[in-house]
């Protein structure tokens, strides 16, 4: 028995760090003028430890899946748990990894590790002269369930917090306009706990780094986005129990005064903005609440009206099972959708031309749900 | 309440009246009084089942339900590691919801999630537990016992005073890795010759801390990373007690139990990157009183009634900083009546059996906008069992009446009928080889978690039904010379599709999830069994079990899903158990080996989702002697002798190399 044990000990091997997989995606090599290729943050589920970090090159139009471990194969358990926002800012990238606590900031280039800021359940990450702003779900507890969420100012250099400030409760993404950080609050888990949505954009003026003022908008906002005008787009996913819908808003400054200008009479779920258009899609539900369809349409930035409500020709809309993150690359027009499939299994990158035909599609890792274009070198760098 | 029980008395008793002794009475008929009762062949079970009982199981140096568990084939257990932490068992790759697990002959109810910690029920006072496949094959059952896709049965001890004494008193304390004490008392008195009683009481406590680690090799065989840490928030504290009365009557029998268990732990949790402990507690109350009572009415006629009122109070915090806060209490309820009448048709030949359950569920929270949701469940069972020459023979039907209603709303019903059959064939007269085989259809109701959950239940869900073909093989031998004393060989292969499976499925980024009848799994699977008794040597006894499982499980829901015929999360294709056992005079050895082969934790079959075998050694060494009057027992026990770093659900790593001693005192 003993010697039977001793010989299964030999199926058991040591277990490797996973290599990154490559995937071609057949479209035509091209594109690459402004951009060298795209990062895809794959949430993964909560409590797999599964976020990954995927890249699509644009050069050779290969797809590389969960290049995070490979190239840190010394990071202990790996990328982490829940990715939940990727940007660039200058040659680094931030990733937040919401169940891991923590920022992970790696060269944007070679996704090698430069090091971690832990800031306990984090959002989103927003950048401005030197400093990182993360929006956390952490802040002052005013009494059992009303925990207020805070921002954390972070030196981009030295990785330090150098600041922190309680806004609303939960909050998500944030953009800054004019010297002053936007904060839409969702009050997500207060909502679910005693029915009380968060409504409001927190006004945060960054040369004090205090809250000046909040705004009203809807309940339970989510996405907070900065066009070309200096207008914040912000959505808000309603409140399904109480019959309010999601809508989206568009915000400008009349007086001095950031203040709501219009409101977009349909669901909007994410955004992306290419010249003077809002690409977005967004879920229609039926009587259960469960989205019967999911919409993909174009807004114009100035007149704030329905450019087309399907921008997907040849109904290949219908392929994408759960949309989950939208992002449109600025000079080809490429317009990339990432689907969830059913958030426990392998995720797709959809891949459509500027006029909405099907390009491409590709597995991806586990709810990728965020990307990042990676600017082309300047000749000078090396 | 007493209104209704009088209405169900006249329904029972207009639909009722039938016979017999079935094998548990027979077994307490033989132990209460000193007339053993004699079993009629017809209503013994038709196939056979998997057994660990008495010092086998005590040998196993196990600490629960579930620990014991994972000797018996087609078992897969799932277990997030620690003293405390929960342990549930999946059957023949249906899912655990689909299992029915029965203390003391009465079912064990979670109506909130189906889930039963087995974790939570000790093996202090266990005197058997038993697997059965399909359905425990006897007919004079509760109608409950005929509805699940298969069932485990947990028998506590029964007291037994053979030489007219009046009292006996036991007491075990255990100690072991993790901070671990457990200790025990158990006391038995003869009230009457027809009257026995028990009592029984058992604490546990545990910091739940153990060492763990993880490790990765780099493409070129060096070491990428190599961490161990101390697992946090496992701490548990637990009190057990209950109260039995048995008695005896003319032809009869009646038992009365008292059950309470209470404890407060901490639920571990993932291990995650830059995440080691976390903040969630839990704290459980669970009690209920159960009682029973059999009679043989005449020659051809018997009658068993059961009845039980059960309570759960868990109470669910999360203190973690980097979460929100969370306190939520859930109280559960349940009532339960049954019956089971038997009739013999031709003495010891044919026999016929009706049964009738009610049961009543309530469950009720804190939880904001939660609406509490009622069940009633009326079953009907009617069952007939023949026992010829070489056949054996058995057919039930089992309809199943179940309405719903929420808070406020109306009893919405539905109702289910579920066949079984099972045969037993003996090509030759002394029985040693038989050849058995079951065909049975059965479901389980989605649960009031599925159903109304705030934001994720779908109250249009319907059940998730299993349907399950088994064929095998038993060959027993008795020596009565030689050095082989026993042999015993059994194998079935089998075939089950559940359909309608029950899995949470994206809503869209609203709300995320909703419970979805979205699932079809196609299982075959082969399970093995071997055991043996010999001894070579006068005075040293050697047992050996051994137990294959061999599992295809595959997703078939939708060919355009990436996991399309992918094997489902966490079922292995290869698993087994072996245990060796060698007993000399006051000596008792026990080796146990136990092995998962390879699975994976997600739908999808990548080397992302891929997880290693494990294979875990365990031994134990006992010795037993006697200061007087005294009966007194040392154990110790080393598992994971191997020091085997593995998880068994991803994330959540087991322990390694751990000890424990023990003293048991008995007078």
């Amino acid at each position: 028995m003993l010697s039977l044990s001793f010989l299964l000990y030999s199926c058991r091997k040591d277990e490797g760090v996973l290599p990154s997989t490559r995937t071609d995606t057949e479209v035509d090599r091209q594109d690459s003028e402004e951009y060298d290729g795209m990062y895809v943050l794959c949430e993964g589920n909560m409590g797999s430890n599964k976020c990954t970090l995927d890249y699509l090159d644009f050069a050779t139009a290969t797809y590389h899946q969960n290049i995070y471990a490979e190239r840190n194969p010394e990071v202990v358990m790996e990328l982490g748990d829940v990715g939940n926002d990727i940007k660039i800012y200058g040659s680094r990238m931030w990733m937040v990894i919401n169940c891991s606590n923590k920022v992970e900031v790696v060269d944007a280039r070679s996704v090698r590790r430069i090091g971690q800021v832990d800031i306990p359940n984090c959002r989103f990450v927003t950048f401005a002269d030197g400093f990182a702003y993360v929006s956390s779900y952490v802040g002052r507890s005013i009494s059992r369930y009303d925990v207020l969420g805070s921002v954390y100012k972070v030196d981009t250099l030295s990785l330090e917090v150098v600041g922190k400030v309680d806004v609303g409760y939960q909050p998500e993404e944030m953009a800054i306009v004019g010297g002053k950080l936007y904060v839409a609050n969702s009050g997500g888990y207060r909502g679910k706990v005693v029915g009380e949505y968060d409504r409001t954009i927190s006004v945060i003026d960054l040369s004090t780094f205090s809250v000046t003022g909040t705004i009203d908008v809807a309940p339970n906002l989510l996405r907070l986005r900065c066009d070309r005008y200096n207008q914040l787009w912000v959505t808000s996913r309603g409140e399904y129990e109480n019959g309010i819908p999601s809508r989206a808003y568009v915000l400008a400054e009349r007086g001095g005064k950031m203040q709501v200008v219009e409101t977009i009479d349909r669901p909007v779920s994410d955004l992306a903005f290419r010249g003077d258009s809002v690409y977005f899609y967004g879920a229609t539900l039926n009587g259960e609440g469960n989205p019967s369809k999911f919409n993909y349409g174009i807004l114009h930035t100035k007149t704030h009206q329905l450019v087309t409500d399907h921008f997907i020709q040849d109904g290949r809309d219908a392929d994408i099972k759960t949309p989950y993150g939208i992002v449109v690359a600025p000079l080809s027009g490429d317009i990339y959708v990432m689907d969830a499939t059913n958030y426990t299994s392998s995720g797709r990158l959809f891949r459509f031309d500027k006029k909405g035909n099907f390009k491409s599609v590709t597995w991806t890792g586990d709810i990728p749900g965020h990307a990042v274009l990676l600017k082309r070198k300047a000749k000078s760098e090396k | 309440m007493l209104a209704l029980l009088s209405w169900w008395t006249a329904v029972v008793v207009c639909i009722a009246q039938t016979t017999t002794t079935d094998a548990d009475s027979l077994l307490e008929g033989q132990r209460v009084g000193e007339v053993t009762v004699v079993g009629r062949q017809t209503f013994r079970e038709v196939i056979p089942s998997q057994t660990l009982k008495g010092k086998d199981l005590e040998r196993l140096s196990t600490h629960n339900v579930a620990d014991a568990l994972r000797y018996f084939s087609g078992i897969q257990l799932k277990d997030y590691g620690g003293v405390g932490g929960v342990k549930t068992v999946d059957v023949r790759s249906m899912g655990s919801n689909h299992l029915g697990i029965y203390y003391d002959g009465v079912q064990l109810g979670n109506a909130q999630n189906g889930q039963i910690d087995l974790a939570q029920f000790s093996l202090d006072n266990m005197e058997e537990v038993t697997l059965y496949n399909g359905q425990k094959s006897s007919i004079g059952q509760s109608a409950s016992d005929f509805g699940n896709a298969s069932s485990i049965y947990l028998r506590t001890r029964v007291p037994f005073f053979p030489d007219g004494e009046r009292e006996r008193w036991r007491t075990r304390v255990k100690y072991g890795s993790s901070d671990m004490l457990r200790a025990s008392v158990l006391w038995e008195r003869r009230l009457s010759d027809r009257l026995v009683m028990s009592a029984n009481g058992e604490v546990l406590t545990a910091s739940g801390k153990y060492k763990f680690r993880y490790h990765r090799t780099a493409q070129d065989g060096t070491t990428a990373w190599d961490t161990t840490a101390t697992r946090q928030n496992g701490d548990i504290h637990a009190e057990r007690v209950e109260l039995n009365l048995h008695g005896r009557l003319d032809e009869g029998s009646w038992s009365v139990k008292a059950y309470l268990y209470n404890s407060e732990r901490g639920i571990p949790g993932a291990i995650v990157n830059n995440v080691w402990k976390r903040g969630e507690r839990q704290a459980d109350l669970n009690t209920f009183g159960q009682a029973h009572w059999h009679k043989n009415l005449t020659e051809l006629l018997s009658t068993r009634w059961t009845a039980k009122y059960a309570f759960y109070d868990t109470h669910y915090t999360n203190r973690d900083e980097t979460t929100l806060p969370v306190d939520n209490r859930y109280l559960q309820k349940e009532l339960y009546v049954s019956t089971a009448n038997v009739m013999d048709l031709v003495k010891d030949r044919w026999s016929v059996a009706l049964s009738y359950d009610f049961r009543w569920n309530h469950l009720n929270s804190d939880i904001f906008r939660f609406t509490p949701p009622t069940r009633l469940s009326n079953l009907v069972a009617f069952a007939t069992a023949a026992n010829l020459p070489h056949v054996k023979l058995q057919g039930s039907l089992l309809a199943s009446i179940i309405h719903d209603k929420v808070q406020g709303g109306k009893f919405k019903g539905q109702t289910h009928w579920t066949p079984a059959l099972f045969v037993n064939v003996y090509p030759w007269q002394n029985r040693v080889l038989s050849v058995r085989a079951f065909v049975k259809r059965s479901f389980r109701m989605p649960t009031f978690n599925d159903l109304y959950y705030t934001d994720l239940g779908n109250a249009s869900l319907r059940p998730e039904t299993a349907m399950q073909w088994d064929l095998g093989v038993v060959l027993d031998k008795r020596f009565t010379t030689g050095w082989l004393r026993n042999v015993k060989l059994q194998a079935d292969g089998y075939i089950n599709r559940v359909n309608d499976k029950i899995i949470a499925y994206p809503k869209g980024q609203q709300f995320r999830w909703t419970m979805l009848n979205l699932g079809k799994v196609d299982i075959k699977g082969v399970d093995v069994e071997a055991e043996a008794t010999l001894e070579p040597v006068h005075d040293w006894l050697i047992t050996a079990r051994v137990q294959y499982t061999y599992q295809d499980a595959r997703d078939v829901t939708d060919e355009r899903d990436a996991y399309y015929r992918d094997q489902i999360p966490y079922i292995p294709w290869h698993s087994g158990s072996a245990i060796l056992g060698l007993h000399h005079r006051q000596w008792d050895f026990n080796y146990s080996f136990i092995y998962a082969g390879e699975r994976y934790n997600a739908q999808e079959n990548t080397p992302y989702n891929h997880m290693q075998p494990w294979y875990t050694s365990d031994l134990s060494l006992m010795y037993g002697f006697s200061v007087g009057k005294t009966l007194w027992r040392l154990t110790l026990e080393v598992n994971n002798v191997f020091d085997q770093n593995y998880d068994v659900i991803a994330n959540y790593p087991m322990p390694g190399r751990n000890f424990g001693v023990s003293a048991e005192l008995r007078f």
